[in-house]
């Protein structure tokens, strides 16, 4: 393979940018920002020479790895901290450093009245980092250093605005359920470690043949959970739409485009595990058919434009684990859509957040309405991405989408008959509620105070939702031209063995799809188009619309079965260990002042149950290792 | 008649050891005879310079290992000059901290609130004889993880305990506390010396011999009472379970935690658990090996009630030392993963893990003592609320050691945890294993927690605030920080270093 020294630089320089920021505290404050970008800006450009260099090179040899240094070598265990470059990296290389210097452009002028924007720029110049290390380390372990990096980044940024207690609560649950999600992956790598004596990708895809069909089942399983956790999916979707609390441009780089699909690269970096064990594989389908039903139902319900979003991402994102359990056929799809949507969630975050800056930080689409005559620019790039999500050809998801639909058809028998079905109900929802979106922001009658009306964001914000909205045009269309990526993929993945049957020919299929989205824009356009739109959310509604409101009860569930039985738990083990055992010390401390007395007689209590328990446990002892030894 | 065969002591082994009672002994001639201006500088400069010129003593002796000294009653091995030098390296660290006397009653003997007490705030009086405490149970603790036979063991146990339960009395504010966390610590510790002893004299009825080799060579000849050998193992083994901390003999850890001076406690949580761990590692890994059947699945049993009940019950704290101590008790379950591991894996990782928690519970309590209000350290952790606000250094030296005992990558935690957990996968402990990786998780959630409170919650209007670190604390809170770091990004040096020597001899 070959070596480059020079990948480092990648991560180097936008970590360099966030240690400046943060060291040079209020002196940076006038150009942080502008730094911070550049920094950004210089690691897209290394990319990108990356990408021309590996372009010239013949598919075989293609990756580039460098090693850093030797990181821990405890008896046999050795783990080298080093980078790869390969096929798959380079592409969310160069979408997280493209994407993410746009983000960084737009947040220029976004976050211009934040007197905190210098620490702003230091997390997302942070956050670059880490998720480049994510993609680029060249094992499990390293890997997990980006993973826990971008997790570190996002709470950063999701509390950015701590002033709101919600938001606190909110950075909260996203770290429980990543919590989760993390320690799904440290099993992962210890069960890869202790059976298969490595845990660099390379040597992992090596020993996956020998190793048992049930270890990698439980490391293929435990990987999923950790992608549950980050890339939002059920069980552990809840915190995404709480995390919209972060400012928009977080939104649309940590919560659409990149961090969140990060799950989709651990399923697809670990083709070789999940290729072996069917169990977990078809573990991976099921969870994103639901995810993907589940993220667009609660869409059709959100009047938040940030919270449909978010449940639109999550849908997408459910698409995207789907391809990743088809197997072979399935992972450059799921590339692909990730691509296409990095490009237009993005632009779509991005417009969202133009259209709150517009109207004083509303988010409440019921108080929009017509606001395509304000902001034309932005309901030009809007719309271009809300085309490319529905699907219509020749726009970006056209392409992405109509792929996974079709081999989840052709994925064979009743199962392709299944979730081939699941995914397009989906599209069609789909449909639903992003025309929905758009007629309740962009078309109809204004329902704010038309004394004052949005205005049209500044350049620098309207130039990063431009380009994007060409990616959300183009980016499809380029990708599977000639089937580009995954000709560009294949290396990386087993034999491409076709997909299964036809049970229908793809014309049909794509005609179907395309059916069911004009049916749900149909639809949307009837409930919401033709009439006026109250500007509060109807109370009398069935109890499905209620149920969706309330994210499908995904918080109640949580409570009732995680929260207060953990409550309960701490609770007692609180209770016997400070009441019957220990006494309750902050009460000894008030009565200090009190009485002498009083305080002598309780503590001889303490001693005499603490001696109590000494006792206990040393019975206890004798009586175990009695039983032990019979 | 029998001649009289003088001992061998074989001086320069044992050299680290006496360096520090020599300086023990040099302090407590200072407090007798000096005057009082000059007595605490006096008292400081000797601590420092024995601590390091103990070291120093260490480091010529490294490789000299694996021989025994003072008539096979002590035994320099690898592991050994490792545990000591983490103990002196944490008690130069503990010292510092302790250089603040602020922190200490003005005359210790003063009954609280009385007319003596106050006349001797006011005559600015400053407790200058923790120094000299501190060096004897520093020899204690140095003596402890070498001692070759049970009764050096005792000794040593003796010598490392009754100066902290004195200095555990030396609060200067809330000295009812401070005093009744001292009493407790004192006759709990007493009460678990008696199991201890009892073990010892049960063992000794076992093998004939109060050598760990001795007892090691019973074990394999299978000739013994084996009930005899099994209430000594569990005895003995209550014993050490005390001074680490571990559930159920957890109890006095919390309230002496919080009683004891801020930076006795980190002295006594970072020092005690290593020469505690270090004497339990030798004894199991030499002398009980062979009876691995009997105690393994005991310990094993420990270890998970440990972590979990440490981990879960830390949640619900409110006070940022019992927070601490509910930790401690938890990486006391973790370290015994590593006895559990019973393999060299287990025994390097332990080592590592015991230097890493060691340091950064040095540095957790040094920033404890800054935090302060008119009264006196705030522990209250809702008052700790946009900390990170106010002193962003503290806060983020705060955090660091927060996020290395939850075992986050990059920090010395984390490749502790990886590397004493995969030792333990490998030697076949997966329950153990599991429920360390879960009640990892779980005390997570509290570390973070703090770090949120810190980062994201706005300041409670009232008068605490962060003072100025003396250079001393300085240092420690920067040594601790760097050292942090540097063990998670670069841990392989000491691991190496580690595993070349870490060998005991049997």
């Amino acid at each position: 393979m070959l070596v480059n020294n020079g990948l480092v630089y990648l991560i180097a320089l936008p970590l360099f940018g966030a240690a400046v920021l943060l060291l040079a505290g209020r002196r940076a404050d006038r150009w942080g920002h502008l730094l911070a970008t550049a920094f950004s800006g210089m690691s897209f450009v290394l990319g990108a020479v990356q990408f021309y260099q590996m372009l010239g090179r013949s598919p075989e040899n293609r990756s580039v790895s460098q090693k850093l240094f030797n990181w821990i070598s405890v008896g046999s265990f050795n783990v080298d901290a080093g980078l790869l470059v390969d096929q798959l990296s380079i592409c969310f290389v160069l979408l997280i450093t493209g994407v993410g210097t746009l983000i960084h452009i737009y947040s220029i002028a976004y976050m211009d009245h934040d007197k905190d924007r210098r620490r702003f720029f230091a997390y997302l110049n942070f956050f670059i980092a880490a998720m480049l290390l994510l993609v680029m380390g060249d094992s499990y372990l390293n890997l997990y250093v980006g993973w826990e990096g971008v997790g570190l980044a996002s709470y950063l940024l999701i509390g950015f605005w701590n002033q709101k207690p919600a938001y606190a609560t909110a950075s909260k649950k996203a770290f429980i359920a990543n919590r989760v999600g993390d320690m799904g992956l440290s099993f992962a790598i210890m069960i890869a470690f202790a059976t298969m004596g490595t845990v660099s990708f390379s040597g992992v895809k090596e020993a996956a043949e020998g190793t048992s069909q049930g270890a990698l089942t439980a490391i293929g399983i435990m990987l999923l959970l950790a992608a549950t956790g980050k890339s939002a999916q059920f069980p552990l979707q809840a915190w995404l739409g709480d995390a919209m609390a972060g400012p928009t441009p977080v939104s649309a780089l940590i919560h659409a485009a990149t961090m969140v699909t990060a799950g989709v690269y651990l399923i697809t970096r670990s083709n070789f595990i999940f290729d072996a064990a069917p169990t977990a594989q078809l573990l991976v389908v099921i969870i994103g058919a639901i995810t993907l039903l589940f993220g667009a139902i609660i869409g059709t319900a959100k009047d938040d434009i940030k919270k449909a979003l978010a449940a639109s991402t999550m849908s997408q994102i459910g698409y995207m684990v789907l391809a990743t359990g088809l197997g072979p056929v399935g992972y450059a799809f799921a590339i692909m859509h990730l691509l296409t949507h990095g490009f237009f969630k993005a632009g779509m975050f991005l417009g969202a957040g133009s259209v709150m800056h517009g109207t004083g930080d509303e988010v409440n689409m019921r108080k929009f309405g017509g606001i395509r005559h304000f902001m034309p620019v932005t309901f030009a790039t809007f719309g271009l991405g809300y085309l490319a999500i529905l699907g219509v050809p020749p726009f970006a998801g056209f392409y992405s989408k109509d792929k996974i639909i079709e081999t989840a058809f052709y994925s064979g028998g009743i199962k392709g008959i299944i979730i081939g079905s699941v995914a397009l109900f989906g599209a069609a929802l789909t449909a639903f509620y992003m025309s929905r979106l758009m007629i309740l922001t962009f078309a109809g009658t204004p329902r704010y105070d038309i004394n004052h009306p949005p205005h049209e964001s500044s350049f620098l914000m309207l130039l990063p939702m431009g380009i994007l909205a060409i990616g959300s045009v183009t980016s499809g269309f380029l990708l599977a031209r000639g089937d580009a990526l995954v000709h560009w993929l294949s290396p990386l993945f087993e034999a491409h063995e076709g997909h299964g049957e036809e049970i229908l020919p793809p014309v049909v299929i794509s005609l179907m799809a395309l059916g069911v989205v004009i049916l749900g824009a149909a639809f949307a356009w009837f409930k919401y188009g033709r009439n006026p739109v109250s500007d509060t959310a109807p109370t009398e509604v069935s109890v499905f619309t209620r149920i969706a409101r309330r994210d499908l009860l995904q918080d109640d569930f949580n409570e009732s079965v995680f929260m207060r039985p953990g409550q309960a738990l701490t609770r007692l083990l609180v209770k016997t260990d400070e009441v019957v055992v220990d006494g309750t010390v902050r009460g000894v401390a008030s009565a200090t002042l009190e009485s002498g007395a009083a305080l002598r007689s309780t503590q001889t209590g303490f001693v005499r149950s603490y001696a109590a328990l000494i006792v206990i446990g040393a019975i206890a002892l004798i009586a175990a290792i009695w039983a032990v030894t019979l | 008649m029998s001649e009289f065969i003088s001992p061998v002591l074989s001086y320069s082994l044992l050299s680290p050891i006496l360096v520090v009672f020599a300086g023990a002994i040099v302090g407590v001639l200072i407090e007798a005879f000096a005057s009082k201006s000059i007595r605490p500088i006096a008292q400081i400069s000797v601590a420092i310079g024995t601590l390091v010129l103990s070291l120093v003593q260490v480091w010529r002796i490294r490789n000299s290992g694996s021989t025994t000294a003072a008539m096979g009653s002590v035994i320099i091995d690898g592991p050994g000059v490792l545990l000591q030098a983490s103990i002196l390296i944490i008690a130069i660290l503990a010292v510092f901290l302790i250089a603040d006397t602020e922190n200490f009653a003005a005359a210790a003997a003063a009954i609280p609130g009385s007319p003596e007490e106050r006349e001797s705030i006011a005559r600015g009086q400053q407790v200058t004889e923790v120094f000299p405490l501190t060096l004897f149970a520093v020899a204690g603790m140095l003596l402890f993880p070498v001692a070759s036979d049970l009764i050096t063991l005792f000794v040593a146990l003796e010598v490392l305990s009754l100066p902290l339960y004195l200095m555990a009395g030396l609060s200067r504010r809330r000295r009812l506390l401070s005093q009744e966390s001292a009493l407790k610590y004192f006759l709990l510790g007493a009460f678990s010396s008696a199991f201890f002893l009892f073990g010892a004299a049960y063992l000794y009825g076992y093998s004939g011999s109060v050598s760990f080799d001795g007892i090691r060579n019973a074990v394999i000849g299978g000739t013994g009472n084996d009930v005899f050998l099994l209430i000594g193992i569990a005895f003995l083994s209550i014993g050490l379970l005390f001074k680490v901390g571990a559930v159920p003999f957890h109890a006095w850890s919390p309230d002496v935690y919080q009683g004891a001076p801020t930076p006795v406690t980190a002295f006594m949580a970072a020092a005690t658990k290593v020469a505690a761990f270090g004497a339990m590692l030798r004894i199991y890994y030499t002398s009980f090996a062979n009876a691995e059947w009997s105690w393994r699945p005991l310990l094993v049993g420990i270890a998970i009630i440990t972590m979990v009940f440490g981990s879960l019950v830390a949640i619900a704290q409110r006070d940022v030392k019992r927070m601490l101590a509910y930790s401690s008790i938890a990486h006391a379950g973790f370290l015994l993963t590593g006895v559990i591991a019973l393999n060299k894996a287990g025994l390097d990782a332990s080592i590592y893990y015991l230097f890493a928690y060691g340091v950064a519970t040095v540095g957790a309590f040094a920033v404890v003592t800054l935090v302060r209000d008119s009264a006196g350290e705030v522990t209250d952790l809702n008052r700790w609320a946009g900390l990170g606000k106010r002193s962003p250094w503290v806060a983020t030296s705060f955090a660091t050691f927060l996020l290395a005992f939850a075992g986050i990558p990059l920090t010395s935690g984390f490749i502790g945890k990886f590397s004493i957990f995969s030792a333990a996968y490998e030697s076949g402990s997966t329950a153990v294993v599991i429920a360390g990786v879960l009640s990892s998780a779980i005390a997570a959630f509290f570390y973070i927690r703090v770090i949120v409170l810190m980062f994201f919650s706005d300041p409670l209007e009232d008068a605490t605030s962060v003072v100025i670190p003396s250079a001393l604390t300085r240092i420690t809170v920067l040594f601790s920080v760097a050292i942090t770091i540097f063990l998670g990004v670069f841990p392989s040096p000491l691991l190496d270093f580690i595993s070349n020597i870490a060998i005991f001899i049997r």
